[in-house]
């Protein structure tokens, strides 16, 4: 029996540890906002948190989020510079098709959380794993800007 | 979402108008089937037409025709619709319409389908209409109640006020009564200076919400009681059959309940699905499976035998295309020659979202959960595999993670493929709904693709560096043939989406021949990809005629325009972008070792102009970056000028992947690539500074989720020329530079 936290809720499991957390999370969990895109840490959609770091839910079996902290986009509004991304994003309105999204929300909430004034190098560079085929880059990079400046004055 | 429509001959008069789907939509009370964006729906009070629905509670419900796939559809249809209605935007909620033809077909199609950049060119004045008739209605349900002339009543933000009796209501409070009045047989349309939404920047989209807080459902995320899911084994060659299927050990694994083959039917393809209780389970499973395939009718040619084939292939006469003057008369003494073949990939359309559909049979009768892109044929297609009546299935819509095209598949081939699999499983007495997914390596590899093309083209100068004769052959497979689209597609055995974009140039060039060559031994599937033809045609031209100037000596700024005197629209961009790029005054120059170089390109594709400057800086290694992009587009009237700078945006990403990236190679009729390690996306650090001009117009609006996409690959190979002086023929760049 593996126990987890889950956006602050505690939840049991004893089917195969071995499973993906994102698959855990998202078949028997029932949260499908954490995506699906390539199943070998190349494209970031599947990002969570674990303990507040970022990490690809899709390479990281369920056992290892045992005892920890997972948050997921569903949670992540709970958190100020989680919540202050969302709004960068619906503010511009960064998405397209949205289905990478809520990988690049859980990523770039892990980056102003270790950096609140990131560069566009810096931008690039943490969320260079999370990929979209939109290509909705560009306001990638200004709603984190956009994020940052919101969580300055707060 | 039981939705109750109070009021009968609002019912009679859509039964009339579409009494099958109607059963669906009043007894639609799936739990899964797609939410309203933007909140839950409310019962209606107000039904006035097949597109919009007023609650009681103020909501604003515009049913959205068309697939949400990133384009922005559902704000421009709700854009078109509040504007006219004067509604408040807050107040507007957008959902998915049932497939459902007689009401919601595509008019410049015939059925109901997403594609071609039409959603807001064949519907502005349909989506128009529609506000506009439930806005006379409000306003004759508020004149009968207060008792005033209709006139003196105005509508604003939701609010219907009349000055002098200081009367005043919401649309909830007028939706019963009306819902009572007659629907008028002639509205009349705002005069553009009064819109409020339509052309305006601050319209926020309508999934901007859903699709940042986990909510928004895709094809992916449908869960349904029972759902099995269905993981695919593909075999490795296009025509291969399954031989035999040992599933002992892939039944072992906890969790699977059952595999199942499925046969192709030539178009979809067959092989073997491994149905579990969740996808780690079912993909557990499908690697457990051994399965000998019979590959003696499979295809079994590589990329580098298919472009030997095409280079033959363009040294021989094919069908004509376009034919102006006579090219070999003006070839025979040209005072300048430019001869060049180019070479053209496969592409996969790589949506983040791998394929999938979901899928519930029951007697006689089939339910879909899918990202749906074209409901008519897809329909078609189960009913005839299933032998129901096509009304016997019935789709629900959903977000659909990208497409680019690959959705609208014109064989219905994953859908075919997902209902074949809940078939077996149905013949093997399991009744569950099956969700079948495609992992990414399905996706990449399981065909489909933007057709490889090779290019022959041969330019003839005069002394004056004037472009005086242009012979171009195109070698490459059709899209449409053997398709239902073949009859609108293709004429005269040429298949329109082969040669589309040079057979129509605008360039004023006096000898003009444009031929193609279709091969018939090649099966590769192939489909269109964002931008279609335009995605080679715009390629091969733009920097063919660049090549021309260069050649000339001639600034291709200024070539172009003379080449363009009858082509006002696509003038209008080239000399917005250019002048927004500032073009003709010097680059600011790189470090020391760095070369910097500006290229243009212009090209029209689904009547949309776009023009687009592209700066890149190439270093002493060969590797190069794009700095920025000038985009200048004119699209008719501008919708959601927002979702425009996002299209155009977007685009230009796209492209610039596949410019960078993207190929497709076949060894043995293997697909080489996989995932997205080997089909290389682009990223971040490689997205340029993209800025966007729109060309302010009252023109019919025209599409914009396609034509961004063609012409950063010629902008940048100009570039790229102009900064080192190599020209690259070859897609995608990759390492030509020496990097
Ligand atoms: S699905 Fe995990 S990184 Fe792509
Ligand atoms: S918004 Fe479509 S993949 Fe990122």
């Amino acid at each position: 029996m593996i126990q987890l936290d889950i956006n602050g809720k505690s939840v049991s499991y004893d089917g195969d540890p071995g499973m993906p957390l994102l698959w855990f999370l998202r078949d028997v969990a029932g949260l499908t906002g954490t995506k699906y895109g390539c199943g070998m840490a190349l494209c970031g959609a599947c990002t969570v948190h674990l303990d507040g770091a970022p990490i690809r839910s899709c390479v990281t079996p369920v056992a290892a989020a045992a005892g920890k902290k997972v948050t997921t986009i569903e949670g992540v509004h709970a958190d100020k510079v989680g919540h202050a991304v969302q709004a960068a994003w619906q503010k511009l309105d960064v998405v397209q098709c949205g289905y990478c999204q809520s990988g690049q929300i859980m990523s770039a909430a892990a980056l102003l959380r270790s950096n609140r004034k990131p560069s566009d190098t810096d931008i690039d560079a943490a969320m260079s794993g999370n990929v979209c085929r939109c290509a909705t880059y560009v306001r990638i990079r200004a709603a984190i800007h956009q994020a940052a400046a919101t969580l300055a004055t707060a | 979402m039981d939705h109750i429509i109070v009021n009968e001959s609002r019912r009679r008069f859509l039964q009339g108008a579409g009494g099958l789907a109607l059963g669906i939509y009043l007894g639609d009370a799936f739990a899964d089937s797609a939410p309203a964006v933007g909140g839950e729906a409310a019962a209606a009070a107000f039904e006035p037409n097949a597109f919009l629905r007023i609650g009681a509670d103020n909501s604003v419900t515009v049913i959205a025709k068309h697939l949400e796939m990133g384009q922005g559809t559902y704000t421009g249809l709700a854009t078109l619709v509040a504007d006219e209605l004067d509604a408040d935007w807050s107040q507007v909620k957008v959902e998915a319409a049932p497939a459902d033809v007689t009401r919601y077909k595509n008019l410049f199609m015939g059925i109901q389908g997403t594609g071609g950049s039409t959603a807001m060119a064949n519907s502005h004045e349909q989506m128009r209409m529609a506000g506009a008739a439930a806005r006379a209605m409000l306003v004759a349900a508020a004149a009968q109640e207060w008792k005033v002339p209709a006139d003196g009543i105005v509508v604003s933000k939701g609010v219907l006020h009349h000055a002098s009796s200081g009367r005043k209501a919401s649309f909830g409070q007028l939706a019963g009564s009306a819902a009572r009045q007659p629907v008028p047989q002639d509205v009349k349309l705002k005069d553009p200076q009064h819109f409020t939404l339509i052309g305006k920047p601050a319209v926020p989209r309508k999934d901007s919400v859903a699709k940042t807080d986990g909510s928004a459902v895709f094809t992916q995320d449908v869960r349904l009681p029972g759902m099995l899911v269905a993981v695919v084994l593909h075999p490795q060659r296009f025509g291969a059959l399954p031989k035999s299927v040992d599933a002992s050990k892939a039944k072992a694994v906890a969790d699977v309940v059952e595999v199942v083959q499925f046969a192709g039917n030539g178009h979809y393809f067959s092989g073997v699905a491994v149905l579990a209780k969740n996808t780690w389970a079912a993909r557990n499973g499908r690697d457990a499976l051994a399965v000998e395939w019979d590959e003696s009718k499979a295809f079994k040619l590589g990329s580098a035998e298919i472009m030997a084939q095409y280079r033959e292939a363009a040294k021989q006469p094919g069908l004509i295309a376009r034919k102006d003057g006579d090219v070999e008369a003006a070839l025979a003494k040209p005072a300048r020659l430019i001869e060049a073949e180019y070479e053209l990939p496969y592409l996969a359309h790589a949506a983040m979202e791998p394929l999938n559909c979901v899928v519930e049979l029951g007697d006689g009768s089939c339910r879909l959960w899918n990202g749906e892109q074209i409901h008519t044929a897809d329909q078609g297609a189960v009913a005839a595999l299933l032998g129901i009546t096509p009304d016997k299935v019935s789709i629900t819509q959903v977000y659909a993670g990208g497409s680019f095209g690959r959705r609208a598949n014109p064989h219905a081939d994953y859908v075919l493929e997902a209902v074949s699999i809940a078939k077996a499983a149905r013949d093997k007495g399991i009744k569950a709904p099956v969700k079948m997914v495609w992992l990414r390596e399905e996706d990449t590899r399981a065909g489909y693709y933007r057709p490889a093309f090779f290019h022959r083209a041969r330019l003839a100068l005069d002394d004056h560096g004037a472009l005086v004769a242009w012979h171009h052959r195109i070698v490459g497979q059709s899209i449409a043939k053997g398709t239902p689209f073949e009859q609108f597609m293709m004429k005269d055995g040429i298949d329109d989406a082969s040669v589309e974009g040079l057979n129509d140039m605008k360039y004023a060039v006096p000898n003009l021949q444009v031929e193609l060559s279709t091969p018939d031994n090649v099966a590769v599937p192939v489909q269109w990809w964002r931008s279609v033809g335009n995605t080679h045609t715009a390629f091969v031209k733009e920097t063919l005629v660049d090549e021309a100037a260069v050649t000339a000596g001639k600034d291709p700024l200024a070539y172009r325009r003379a080449l363009l005197a009858g082509a006002p629209r696509e003038l209008g961009v080239l000399e917005l972008a250019a002048a927004k790029a500032g073009w003709g005054k010097p680059l600011k120059p790189g470090q020391a070792g760095e070369k910097r170089g500006r290229g243009i390109a212009v090209h029209s594709s689904f009547h949309s102009y776009v023009a687009q400057v592209a700066e890149v800086t190439v270093k002493a290694d060969g590797s190069f970056k794009v700095d920025r992009v000038v985009c200048a587009v004119d699209c008719g009237l501008p919708i959601n000028p927002d979702v425009i700078v996002a299209q155009m945006q977007g685009g230009i990403g796209y492209g610039l992947s596949a410019a960078l990236h993207g190929a497709i190679t076949l060894e043995g009729g293997v697909v080489q690539q996989s995932n997205f390690h080997d089909y290389v996306p682009l990223r971040i650090e490689e997205m340029p500074a993209v800025e966007v001009h729109i060309v302010p117009s009252a023109e019919k609006p025209t599409g914009v989720g396609e034509p961004g996409t063609p012409l950063i690959a010629p902008a940048l190979v100009n570039a790229i020329a102009a900064a080192t002086g190599k020209r690259i023929r070859t897609l995608p760049i990759g390492g030509q530079l020496g990097a």
